[in-house]
């Protein structure tokens, strides 16, 4: 009897002592979300240079921000006649590359199932940085910032 | 009985990093987006879109 609750005694601190290092592992790993490989580096580099073509259609109020973390055409006639062409395909090319994005930063962090978690914060953060004049879908619509 | 109270123990660390597992760094995952955000929209650089190379180097006359 003595001898089972001395190995009893020696089992649980055994546990607490697994259990201490899982927890250091959580404070440790739980910060950090992994951004920094040649798949999201190039999805990135892409989006930048795009970003010049995109910007004047950000403020002229032709594109806008969705609530689901993508862009789309709000208002073709706030272009002149020879870009209303090729905004779609522009449009099409940016939400491509930011749903690979979103994709590739859960699978970088060995989740792939968090994708559409991370669209979602995502979707907040562009909202909130977008500068004042851009469009986005809010609960009632279209609002401008 | 000592062998139940084991077994609930183990059922309890096991569920313990299931939950590890499942859980979404919230928090985290807006920090990365903002860092990629600021990249791809090149904010936080003086908000002037003055051509980086030129100010770094000033022209130099001899």
């Amino acid at each position: 009897m003595k001898l089972t609750w001395i190995k009893f005694q020696t089992l649980i601190k055994l546990l607490v002592a697994v259990m201490a290092v899982f927890t250091m592992q959580v404070a440790h790993s739980a910060p950090n979300i992994e951004i920094d490989t040649p798949a999201i580096n190039a999805l990135k580099n892409s989006m930048q240079a795009r970003h010049g073509q995109l910007a004047p259609f950000y403020g002229s109020g032709a594109i806008g921000l969705t609530s689901n973390g993508l862009i789309a055409v709000r208002d073709a006639k706030a272009l002149p006649l020879k870009d209303r062409q090729g905004i779609n395909a522009l449009v099409a090319s940016e939400n491509t590359d930011r749903s690979k994005l979103y994709q590739e930063i859960a699978v970088a962090n060995g989740h792939p199932e968090w994708s559409s978690s991370i669209q979602d914060a995502f979707a907040g953060r562009w909202i909130d940085k977008a500068q004042s004049g851009w469009y986005y879908q809010a609960a009632g619509g279209w609002t401008q910032k | 009985m000592e062998k139940s109270i084991l077994v609930l123990l183990l059922a309890g660390v096991l569920t313990a990093c299931v939950t590890i597992n499942i859980y979404f760094p919230a928090a985290a995952a807006q920090e990365a987006a903002d860092q990629i955000i600021d990249d791809v929209w090149k904010i936080k650089e003086g908000d002037a879109k003055a051509p980086s190379a030129a100010s770094e180097a000033p022209t130099q006359d001899k």
